[in-house]
């Protein structure tokens, strides 16, 4: 190959292509970078393919992004960690482009290679680079500074360390709110490098800043780092000084900031201690969870059955439970839904009697929702309750609110519940199949819209692997099989499509007995897209059935078709005997 | 609060009445020379730092222009000397680059055509070395850079902010945060994040169930310069609405309402129509708020909500013929306004290719009409800068430009073809670009 021959190819072609119009080429030679520079070798790599792309930085994003996380993984190709620190200066470049997800690519890249290099080389490199992008004009490169100062920080000697830590002070009070989010984002993964007395001091004055800013869009990222570092410090300092920060914001005049507070604040009742959970932060919880705002609400209502977990039973049957019922009818169909997708959850936290006494009115409340997402959000989790609560009490409340589903007027809905069904029968197993419900998957394989016809015909075959074949041949197949007498040529081609997907699961003895005969039949079908059809179920079966019944029953009704006057029936039936010769050969 | 003393605090007594000079104009039509309808400006846009001057026009083309005057741009100062130019600094601009922003495009579902028309320009923030900026017709936005390459400039679509409106956007404006804007159309106001352009969140949702209850319709939205949870927007009824991001994910309810009622006396069929409003602009230190509807402009005091606190007749003279402005639809037309840095003077535009800008300082009487032509004084009549009646003791001041169109003192009949909707003036200086047709002209004081 040229690559071999001529060592200068391979980057020749590389400049041609990343010059090149197309923007796919110069994707391509990004993505092929790694080639290239095993076929310049680590020398020429370093002084010349690197520099190259240091130049390099005006080009799409796409092409830049790609560039960014190529470098990331390229120490190796340099020559191994002692030159790592080549690699830095056209990654700095990439942390000052406009577009977000280029640079925050090339920080990732930088902290991957920062976190192999060695201790003299970060003082002596990467240092300068997060002093140099902290510095800069624009706002760019001081927003992805913030991101590298917790690679940078451990290495550094102490007077260093000093400067890096008021560097990033300023970053809090940065004149930009990117900068200023930036730092806030960042601040727990830079305080987790941070010695603890300057934790204490530096750091949590930082913090300060961050949860006082003017800009919700900054303050609402500080909530992030209560959690951080609430794991950082000591309970007691948690208690002295994120608790209050936290029940500030729970009370916050921005509903954004609120919101986070919703989502994060199960995850700081562990960073504090039972007491100061039980006195401030589910009083705090309630009120989100009583919040004006729908949104805050929605946040609040999806951490419900986390909350619950960390809590003691008592405190969370009286004082979350009974919000938990308020919100179960909510005027927000949004929040309902929420509450559940995972409500079903706190029923193993709440035990057998609360739940039934508490909690299976609002299931049954929200079973019969108008929102159909609000029904399909419980009935996805109702092995949990099964757990709890046991198969008949769930049927007995359960059955009417899934009939009810499966009859819904929107096909969707309908569709929706039928792909639910198999992980229903799995989850409540087979006694909860009643004939009624028996009868429901028959009806929907003459429903009125394909789509509901075809899953029906799926479920069939999934119910079939669920409860084995002979509990299929009592309550489904005979009554399948007698469908295919309808008289509407559609709905005896949904039959043929199950029968086709029923065999495999059936196996050889059932399928020669009971589906063949069937399938024969419907070969006399007046309708030749059913007679087509059936010359296709004809060459599925072909696998599964023995040698001798394709001779005796299968190719004479091929055969048949094949000389039928439909040019369609006729193509389909010697596809299928083409196949069943082909069979045969190979046995 | 008693709004009319404090319109402005600092400055003791009024400011000097300012003297308008001419200072450039691009794109000047020889006499006789016929204005091709897709050269005709429809937006202008001052960046943030002055240094930089944006227009739209109906083609879809953004054009940029480049301050000179305090750069060096290679022009020695020798050479300009030599060249015999006055030094007294005042912003100069040139052409830098232009752009095609839009295309005429049709909506096929809807059996629409889509202008290419610019109908607002917003710079954004400086990532580096390169310019941002928004730009929108009445369906799409997009989000530009430009960057020199070599030695031309390169300007590249960075997104398009699409399929978010039903119906046309008269508003875009940036939020301080940095990192999102608004863009508002006739009903709803929705919220977009710079790097996300297929998702938008709607913020203001105003239409009615049944259409056939529809009595007000948004007409521009504008962010708070340095809050950013505010945000106001106007409507077709004359009111400004205050809406607070902080307070629910929907504003449906504002927080606060600014509106004058009409004195029951005056009301004619044409009230409504006149009362729409068709541009509002924060003051920079985002405690005003500057209205224009058809007749006049209003300056508004957020911490007041009573009524405004100055209000400047602009076309007061054209009462007795609001029936032809409506045979003509010229009583339609959108008329933009825009304060100076510094918050002690106002503008807007009106016909003939006259604008007007009135002191809103208090004590001031300023009211000046100029003409956008080479010599922007010529129309005007001799206003003399009286000196301020004792108006001062009453809260709301309405002052009044000269009553009398220059017009009329010339001779000249009002030609409403020629109307001067857009205008911006400079960020830091008095400075003044408005829009004649398919001409920029740039005045400086």
């Amino acid at each position: 190959m040229a690559m071999i021959d001529e060592p200068l190819y391979p980057i020749a072609v590389l400049i041609d292509e990343l010059k090149n119009e197309d923007i796919q080429l110069r994707l391509n030679s990004i993505r092929r970078l790694s080639t290239i520079a095993r076929a310049l070798g680590e020398e020429r790599t370093r002084k010349e393919l690197i520099p190259f792309l240091s130049e390099n930085n005006d080009d799409d994003d796409e092409v830049l992004l790609a560039m960014a996380e190529e470098l990331g993984v390229f120490i190796p190709y340099v020559g191994g960690v002692k030159y790592a620190n080549v690699l830095l200066p056209p990654l700095e470049t990439l942390c000052t482009v406009e577009e977000t997800c280029v640079r925050d690519k090339a920080v990732e890249s930088l902290c991957r290679i920062g976190a192999q290099m060695r201790e003299q080389d970060l003082v002596e490199y990467f240092i300068p680079l997060v002093k140099r992008l902290a510095a800069g004009e624009w706002f760019t490169a001081r927003v992805s500074s913030c991101g590298l100062f917790h690679i940078a920080y451990p290495s550094a000697p102490e007077a260093l360390k000093t400067e890096l830590r008021a560097i990033y002070s300023q970053h809090c009070q940065d004149d930009m709110p990117m900068v200023r989010r930036s730092a806030a984002t960042n601040l727990g993964k830079f305080a987790a490098t941070v010695e603890a007395p300057h934790l204490k001091v530096d750091i949590m004055s930082m913090f300060d800043d961050l949860t006082q800013d003017d800009q919700d869009s900054v303050r609402l990222l500080a909530v992030d780092g209560c959690a951080a570092l609430g794991k950082l410090l000591e309970p007691q300092d948690c208690v002295a000084h994120i608790l209050p920060v936290i029940v500030n914001f729970s009370q916050d005049k921005s509903w954004r900031v609120r919101y986070m507070v919703a989502n994060q604040l199960y995850e700081l009742c562990e960073a504090v201690g039972p007491e100061p959970t039980r006195s401030d932060l589910v009083p705090a919880y309630v009120r989100l969870l009583r919040d004006n705002e729908a949104e805050v609400r929605i946040a609040a209502a999806g951490k419900v059955t986390k909350f619950c977990r960390i809590l003691n039973p008592e405190l969370a049957i009286q004082h979350i439970l009974p919000c938990v019922k308020e919100l179960s009818t909510d005027s927000s169909q949004h929040v309902r839904s929420a509450l559940a997708s995972v409500i079903m959850g706190m029923a193993p936290v709440l035990g057998k009697d609360a739940t039934i006494e508490q909690l299976l009115p609002i299931f049954l409340s929200l079973l019969k929702d108008e929102f159909p997402d609000v029904r399909l959000n419980i009935i996805s989790k109702l092995d949990q309750v099964n757990q709890v609560i046991g198969i008949d009490l769930l049927s007995q409340s359960l059955l009417p609110a899934i009939v009810e589903l499966a009859e819904d007027r929107h096909w969707r809905v309908r569709l929706a519940i039928i792909e639910y069904i198999p992980l229903l029968a799995s989850q409540l197993g087979v006694g909860f199949f009643d004939d009624k419900l028996g009868a429901l998957c028959m009806q929907w394989l003459k429903d009125k819209v394909y789509s509901i016809r075809d899953a029906a015909a799926n479920n069939v075959k999934r119910l079939a692997e669920e409860f084995g074949p002979d509990w299929a041949m009592q309550h489904i197949v005979p009554q399948v099989l007698d469908m295919i007498n309808n008289p509407h040529y559609l709905y005896r081609m949904t039959i043929l499509h199950a029968i086709s997907l029923l065999a495999p699961v059936m196996g050889s003895d059932i399928t020669c007995s009971k589906l063949l005969p069937v399938v024969i039949n419907a070969s006399k079908d007046r309708v030749p897209n059913i007679k087509f059809n059936v010359a296709k179920v004809l060459q599925s079966l072909i696998p599964i059935v023995d040698q001798s019944v394709v001779e005796k029953t299968i190719r004479p009704c091929l055969v048949e078709l094949s000389e039928d006057p439909d040019v369609d029936v006729r193509f389909f039936a010697s596809q299928a005997l083409d196949s069943s010769d082909q069979v045969m050969m190979s046995s | 609060m008693n709004g009319g003393d404090e319109v402005v605090a600092a400055p003791p007594g009024p400011p000097q009445l300012l003297d308008w000079k001419f200072s450039q104009v691009f794109g000047e039509r020889t006499a006789g020379e016929e204005v091709q309808e897709v050269d005709i400006i429809s937006a202008i846009e001052f960046d943030k730092t002055g240094d930089h001057l944006a227009t739209g026009d109906r083609g879809g083309r953004v054009v940029l222009f480049e301050r000179t005057d305090t750069k060096d741009h290679g022009v020695s100062r020798r050479d300009l000397e030599r060249m015999d130019y006055p030094i007294g600094r005042h912003p100069e601009f040139r052409y830098k680059t232009e752009f095609q922003s839009h295309e005429p495009e049709f909506d096929y579902l809807k059996s629409l055509e889509i202008e290419e028309k610019i109908n607002k320009i917003r710079w954004c923030q400086t990532a580096n070395s390169a310019l941002f900026l928004l730009s929108t017709n009445d369906k799409t936005i997009k989000f530009w850079k430009v960057t020199s390459q070599e030695t031309s400039l390169v300007a590249r679509s960075r997104r398009v902010y699409a399929h978010a409106h039903d119906y046309h956007i008269n508003s875009i404006s940036n939020n301080s945060d940095g990192e999102t804007f608004i863009s508002a159309d006739d009903l709803r106001i929705n919220l977009w994040n710079l790097d996300i352009s297929n998702q938008s969140f709607n913020i203001v949702d105003v239409k009615p169930a049944n259409m056939e209850d529809l009595t007000e319709v948004i007409t521009s939205a504008e962010f708070h310069p340095t809050h950013c949870n505010m945000l106001a927007y106007s409507s077709s009824k004359g009111s400004i609405r205050l809406i607070d991001l902080r307070q629910s994910a929907l504003c449906d309810s504002h927080t606060k309402l600014f509106e004058e009622p009409e004195a029951p006396s005056s009301r004619s069929f044409f009230t409504e129509i006149i009362a729409s409003i068709s541009d509002i602009k924060f003051a920079k230190d985002g405690r005003y708020i500057l209205s224009r509807d058809y007749m006049t402009l209003k300056l508004w005091d957020i911490n007041m909500d009573s009524g405004p606190v100055a209000t400047f007749q602009v076309h007061e003279y054209l009462r007795p013929k609001l029936c032809d402005l409506y045979e003509n639809d010229s009583i339609f037309d959108k008329f933009e306004c825009c304060l100076s840095g510094d918050g002690l003077r106002v503008a807007t535009g009106s016909y003939s290719n006259l604008f007007r800008v009135f002191g809103c300082a208090s004590g001031s009487s300023e009211a000046t009409t100029l003409e956008a032509t080479k010599n922007p004084m010529r129309r005007q009549v001799q206003t003399p800068s009286r000196p301020s009646r004792s108006l001062s003791s009453i809260t709301r001041v309405v002052r009044r430009g000269p009553e009398t169109p220059g017009v009329d003192a010339n001779g000249n009949s009002f030609d409403f073809t020629t109307k001067l909707l857009h205008l911006a003036w400079h960020p830091t200086e008095n400075s003044i670009a408005c829009a004649a047709a398919n001409s920029l002209y740039v005045y400086y004081a």
